[in-house]
């Protein structure tokens, strides 16, 4: 009979090795579904995890995705390892996309003749405190009343959704727009890193972002008490460190990151404001923030995977006709497999009866 | 008289999801297990249902293949968190994303198929009563079916031996398993027939409600139909009520705009949304309140023997 013992000690090896493992499980599903669905499984794997890298062109694309995935994840990596549960990083996103889109629309129509780069700065400070204000709804809510920030953040999704359809539907359409959802296209946008290419120098900023997060979570006393107060709360009351203090960073600091993000998006990629800004970056950096350990650097490189994912999901549809949804399913499946792999991190199997 | 009618009968219908998830997802948490993948076993089993009964063309098959999809899904979630004492939120979450992209993975082949023969149900005499009949007596069978439930587990729980054992399970695993009540089993037990319940939820909305498969189409129910339990403070009876109440407020966005209030249809769509919010705010609000009404094991993982 097999069993499952405590460990005395969390294992660092599995620490790490549980996502590797997870990913394995998952290729090797994967692989199974593409033969009950009657395709290659070689030819699909060879779609999901070497033609998202073939080429400088698709290499740029993937960057540009794992931008918008780890700014999203980097937050919730703090929120999560202080036990702060937003899961609403979609809707954050969304605001960060609406607060940015309208300052560029606004500096488009007033013809403000601003350049791109004099611009970068304006974008990013528009998306971090439309994303921040977003998520401090959820802050003031668990503060002041207790309400879960689990489901009121995750409803501020639908209603972010909601918010952004009715402006581009009403004030903010373009008036010379034959009367589709959008706003004007954009006069300016976020600075391109090469001429042909789309990745923008949003993914520096991304970069430089994640290396203030390992700065600030491993290297400052805020940083430590934020993670005390996540895994151990009792002691962190006794510390006399701020449940409330906690709360507000993570939650003004992740709503701030996915802010970013969706101004990167809307006004380094898309050039005006749709109602579909929504492409989940939101709930994949979820497994994002899982899979990289809850780590600034293993959020850079899980949000590569992921994104890997996402672009092979795309490819599937166009090359071996499979519905794009695939990625989601696959996505889902890493998840739960590194979850039930992360159970070796504290646990070990041991054959045998019980000894006690 | 006749809109009226129409908005009961609508409110009734609109709340039922809500209801069997909620009622699901409250004999989880009797037993201290929180499951936020409400909305992705709802998703899976409204696909599954669907695609049941549009290949079989009988709604008894459609409920049941749905009650069996949540149950499963919920059996590999609660495999993970019992035995495998992964976090309750992390693993809940999985469920959720997995169950939506595993649901638009099934349903991609399904997106605009209509299902055929869909029979006006009434129920005998009462169903012919004017006014009272087409506001409460022409429903289908589920919707009697979910206000049936909510009786019976609320019953269950504060009248008989078996729902002792498992408040008890809920409030203090411990003593239960010093007792010897098999505490993990039991769990497994009641977070598969809540995954059951979330799956005739499902259904409800992809072979009643609407009746048809669209990416995403529970659109968050799952997660009010978690707040009501909260806003319920875990009793079935009042989640019942909770769940027309939230139908209610669906339904009111159609009537205002019936009634020709100018609002734009955005702000009336966020109404159940908001209204979500402003309930876990009123509900929340009182600490002490939460505390004496919540399983008190709720969300933590249990080590027999420990």
């Amino acid at each position: 009979m097999l069993r499952l013992e405590a460990r005395a000690e969390a294992s660092r090896v599995w620490r790490y090795a549980s996502p590797v493992v997870a990913l394995a499980i998952t290729l090797l599903l994967s692989a199974l579904l593409f033969v009950l669905l009657g395709k290659d499984p070689i030819r699909g794997l060879q779609i999901f995890l070497i033609e998202p890298f073939n080429g400088t062109r698709a290499l740029t694309e993937l960057a540009l995705k794992s931008t918008a995935l780890a700014l999203c994840a980097l937050g919730l990596a703090l929120c999560f390892r202080s036990n702060v549960w937003n899961i609403g990083a979609e809707g954050q996103f969304l605001a960060g996309g609406i607060a940015a889109g309208g300052a560029a629309m606004w500096l488009t129509m007033e013809k403000s003749g601003i350049g791109n780069w004099a611009f970068f700065p304006i974008a990013t400070v528009a998306g971090a405190l439309g994303g921040a204000a977003w998520a401090s709804i959820t802050a003031v809510l668990k503060d002041r009343f207790n309400a879960s920030e689990i489901l009121v953040s995750l409803m501020l999704v639908y209603v972010a959704n909601l918010l952004l359809s009715y402006l581009v539907f009403g004030p903010w359409k373009d008036p010379q727009g034959f009367n589709f959802p959008q706003t004007v296209t954009f006069d300016m946008a976020i600075p391109r890193l090469a001429a042909g290419y789309r990745l923008h120098w949003g993914a520096a900023v991304m970069l430089l972002l994640a290396v203030l997060m390992w700065v600030f979570m491993s290297r400052t006393f805020k940083g430590y008490q934020l993670q005390v107060s996540g895994q151990a709360a009792a002691a962190s009351r006794y510390a006399g460190f701020s449940a409330r203090s906690t709360l507000w960073i993570c939650l003004l600091t992740s709503g701030a990151f996915a802010g970013v993000a969706g101004a990167y998006e809307v006004t380094g990629l898309m050039g005006q404001l749709t109602p579909y800004v929504s492409v989940g970056y939101g709930f994949t950096a979820i497994i994002v923030a899982f899979v990289g350990r809850l780590h600034p650097v293993g959020c850079v490189a899980a949000s590569v995977l992921l994104s890997m994912f996402l672009i092979g999901g795309q490819l599937a549809q166009s090359r071996i006709g499979l519905p794009a949804a695939l990625t989601g399913l696959f996505q889902g499946i890493l998840l739960f497999s590194l979850l039930a792999c992360d159970t070796l991190i504290n646990h070990r199997i041991r054959l045998g009866a019980s000894s006690k | 008289m006749n809109e009226v009618a129409f908005l009961i009968a609508a409110t009734l219908s609109s709340g039922t999801p809500l209801a069997l998830a909620g009622l699901g997802l409250l004999i989880n948490e009797k037993v201290g297990v929180v499951n936020l993948g409400a909305e992705g076993m709802m998703l899976i089993a409204a696909v599954i249902g669907f695609a049941a009964a549009f290949h079989s063309g009988s709604s008894v098959v459609a409920f049941a293949a749905a009650a069996a999809a949540g149950a499963v899904v919920a059996g590999l979630f609660g495999v993970l968190v019992i035995w495998l004492n992964t976090n309750q939120y992390a693993t809940g979450l999985a469920v959720s994303l997995f169950g939506g992209g595993f649901s638009a993975f099934v349903g991609a082949g399904y997106i605009g198929k209509t299902l055929e023969g869909r029979s006006q149900s009434s129920v005998p005499f009462l169903g012919d009563i004017p006014f009272i009949g087409p506001a409460l007596f022409q429903q289908h069978p589920m919707v009697y079916a979910a206000a049936g439930f909510a009786v019976a587990i609320g019953l269950f729980f504060s009248r008989t031996r078996v729902g002792l054992v498992l408040r008890s399970v809920g409030e203090n695993p411990e003593s239960a398993h010093a007792l010897g009540y098999p505490v993990r089993w039991l769990r497994l037990a009641c977070v598969m027939a809540g995954g059951a319940l979330c799956g005739l939820g499902g259904a409800y909305i992809s072979v009643v409600y609407a009746p048809l498969w669209a990416e995403g189409m529970i659109s968050g129910r799952g997660w009010i139909a978690l707040a009501l339990t909260v806003f319920a403070t875990w009793r079935a009876a009042r989640l019942l009520l909770g769940a027309y109440l939230f139908g209610g407020v669906t339904m009111l966005q159609l009537a205002l705009q019936g009634a020709g209030v100018d609002v734009p249809s955005q702000f009336m769509s966020m109404l159940p949304y908001v209204a979500t919010i402003v309930v876990l705010v009123l509900i929340s609000r009182n600490p002490a309140w939460i505390r004496l009404n919540m399983p008190s094991s709720l969300g933590k993982p249990f080590y027999p023997g420990r």
